[in-house]
């Protein structure tokens, strides 16, 4: 009896609760739509308001027609996919070693990995013109010892040398996530996987991998929209032959002052982003994480 | 300890039956020895339980021989193979860990049928096993479910099924039911002897600090305390003659009694004495020196409220009612006798003189050591 008593009290208190919690989701929407969504919305406005005046697609027909955008797509995407598959890659070797086989210093490795991250991504690329520039200490070596005019290494400025940066740099991305869950892994498991009469390769593929499906798949995300979006790298790299698509942006807008132009290009590197992202998310989703 | 091997014809498993020998194994980490010496033969088709408290060093020997720690000196043999440098997937062992450690993104089915994709049999092998070893564990209903959806207890069963799926002779258990509430642990306890009997070829290993599952499972009972084996025989023999103090205070807690021993009388009894109080008790064979000291060892349950052959006199510092039983701590001579007694109807009160006395062939007469600990683990049979 009592509980039927008191239920319609309950129910004015749950409902005053939810009020009160619409309240207090007001202000970050009210933030996101100030500082997120009115910035894009003016970038999307731009986008169809060529420098004559009024409104037409008239930016993103002269866009899709230009050689140079066509070149840009594609370069973004391979480089972005490239870079990625890299990162992938890499980062799970690197955390299967650093989760798995112990070796002395094996922590100080993973703490480093945390401070990689808050690196700028032109420090890489720094390091990189350093390492393989073409007056880096790779080709200083291989000049004094040959005594040749020029060293061998001369990748940086190409495609490739985008990728190897981008790897470089976003490789820890992937690693963070993973170690997580390789942390969270019950080694017992591998232990019972062995004795089973598993060898090391059958156990990551079979026990390790299944487990940490969604932290590649957030990591492989995160990384593909970062490589899609980046900037730095590319300028820095100063790969005279490699326009990626915020590259573009910054010709247009900075270089050459066309505004619609620019957003056209930024908008269709939006779509792209959370296109890819999308695509990926399912997927990934499909895959089981 | 012998190091026969015996190595029996084959049976109709694939797998010939083997035992497991330590040969003088030590594992250390460091300089930090945690396991020293171990000398130990499991027999073919026979269940070893692994008796002592945590740290002990009886993980660390289970674990050497699974292969997951490499001992820094000794060897360790299944059957007639020296398997000491052999990578765990080479061994061939079955292994049930205490947290199950079932795949958990992979159905019952496939769980039990891993060791055997692991080892390349042919499919419908495989489908026949998997079959088999959830049937024998009564887990044939559950074959499509996934691990979050068994209770703790089927997942045991589980994690045995996928342990004997791939017909090991050798099988190891790690406080198998140590995360088991205690009424499953008595029905899982009375599943494994089931298991054992109907598996008299294979060998088992059985990892515990619970003195009532080795005492319930193992043909023999080998006990560990610092890194060192301290004793090993059948149940019976180490409930009934323990050869060492820890032993008998791990293993049915105990009274250890320091006495110095007098002259053996015609009768085969040995004179005792517990400070001013005369006793006389059976020697068990070991030659008694008269002025010697010795640990004298009687279980509570064979200790009698009232006067007797053996009379001890004290001051009850504790009363513990236990159902069926009434415990008493009598404190005699500053030492704190436990005595388990049938119910009393007006148990004395705190501070009360009393009598208690026991058998002479009930107690038995241990090297002295010095003072025992309380161990723990130990506490309540008997």
């Amino acid at each position: 009896m009592a509980e039927v008593v008191r239920r319609p009290a309950m129910a004015r208190k749950t409902g005053g609760r939810s009020v009160s919690g619409r309240l207090w989701a007001l202000p970050p929407i009210a933030a996101l739509g100030v500082f997120f969504l009115h910035p894009l919305a003016l970038v999307v406005q731009q986008s169809f308001t060529p420098d004559e005046g009024g409104t037409s697609a008239e930016p993103y027909t002269e866009l899709f027609a230009a050689e140079v955008f066509h070149e840009a797509l594609t370069t973004t995407v391979w480089i972005a996919l490239a870079s990625t598959a890299g990162c992938l890659a890499l980062g799970l070797s690197l955390a299967l070693v650093i989760a798995f086989v112990p070796f002395p210093g094996g922590k100080a490795v993973s703490k480093f990995i945390d401070v990689f991250l808050s690196f700028p991504s032109f420090l890489i690329t720094l390091a990189l013109l350093f390492l393989y520039g073409t007056t880096g200490v790779a080709n200083g070596l291989w000049t004094g010892a040959t005594g040749a005019a020029t060293g061998p290494f001369d990748f940086l400025t190409t495609p490739w040398g985008v990728v190897l940066a981008e790897i470089t740099y976003f490789t820890p991305f992937v690693m963070r996530p993973l170690l997580a869950a390789f942390s969270q892994l019950d080694t017992a498991q591998l232990d019972v996987a062995s004795s089973l009469g598993a060898r090391p390769l059958r156990i990551v593929r079979r026990v390790i991998l299944p487990e940490a499906l969604p932290a590649l798949a957030a990591g492989g995300s995160l990384v593909l929209v970062m490589c899609l979006n980046e900037f730095g790298i590319v300028l820095f790299t100063g790969a005279k032959g490699v326009t990626t698509l915020p590259m573009l942006v910054y010709t247009k807008a900075i270089l050459e002052s066309d505004y619609p132009s620019a957003c056209a290009v930024a908008v269709v590197n939006v779509l792209l982003s959370v296109g890819l992202y999308g695509l990926y998310r399912v997927v990934s989703r499909r895959a089981g994480a | 300890m012998t190091a026969a091997m015996s190595v029996a014809a084959p049976a109709a498993v694939d797998t010939r039956p083997a035992g497991i020998r330590f040969d003088q194994v030590s594992v250390a980490y460091g300089k930090h020895t945690v396991l020293d010496g171990l000398d130990l033969t499991v027999e073919p088709g026979e269940l070893m339980a692994l008796l002592g408290p945590s740290g002990s060093g009886k993980t660390t020997a289970l674990r050497a021989v699974a292969g997951f720690v490499r001992p820094v000196s000794g060897r360790v043999f299944l059957g007639d193979r020296d398997v000491t440098a052999l990578p765990p997937h080479r061994r061939g062992i079955g292994m049930v860990v205490q947290g199950y450690a079932l795949f958990p993104h992979m159905r019952v089915a496939d769980n039990v049928a891993f060791g055997l994709k692991a080892r390349k049999s042919p499919r419908r092998e495989i489908a026949e096993r998997v079959a088999e070893a959830l049937e024998m564990t009564g887990m044939a209903a559950y074959a499509r479910r996934y691990p979050r959806e068994l209770s703790g207890g089927q997942q045991q069963r589980v994690a045995i099924a996928r342990a004997l799926a791939i017909r090991p002779s050798v099988l190891l258990l790690d406080e198998p039911l140590s995360a088991l509430d205690a009424r499953l642990r008595s029905g899982m306890l009375a599943e494994l002897a089931r298991l054992h009997r109907e598996l008299p070829d294979v060998s088992i290993l059985y990892v515990t600090h619970d003195q009532i599952e080795a005492l319930t499972l193992a043909d023999r009972i080998a006990v560990m305390d610092h890194a060192r084996l301290q004793d090993c025989g059948t149940p019976q023999e180490l409930y009934r003659r323990p050869r060492t103090a820890f032993t008998a205070s791990f293993v049915g807690n105990a009274n250890l009694l320091p006495v110095t021993l007098g002259e053996e009388g015609p009768d085969g009894t040995v004179g005792a004495a517990l400070g001013a109080t005369r006793l006389r008790v059976h020697g068990g064979g070991a030659p008694a020196s008269p002025g010697a000291t010795a640990t004298l060892c009687v279980r509570p349950h064979l200790v009698g409220l009232g006067p007797g052959p053996n009379t001890l006199r004290g001051t009850v510092a504790e009363v513990q009612w236990r159902g069926a039983t009434h415990r008493l701590l009598v404190d005699i001579a500053g030492i704190r006798l436990k005595a388990d007694v049938r119910e009393l109807r007006t148990p004395p009160a705190l501070g009360a003189e009393v009598e208690l006395h026991f058998a002479a062939e009930d107690a038995v007469l241990l090297p002295a050591t010095a003072a025992p600990e309380a161990v723990p683990g130990g506490g309540g049979h008997g």
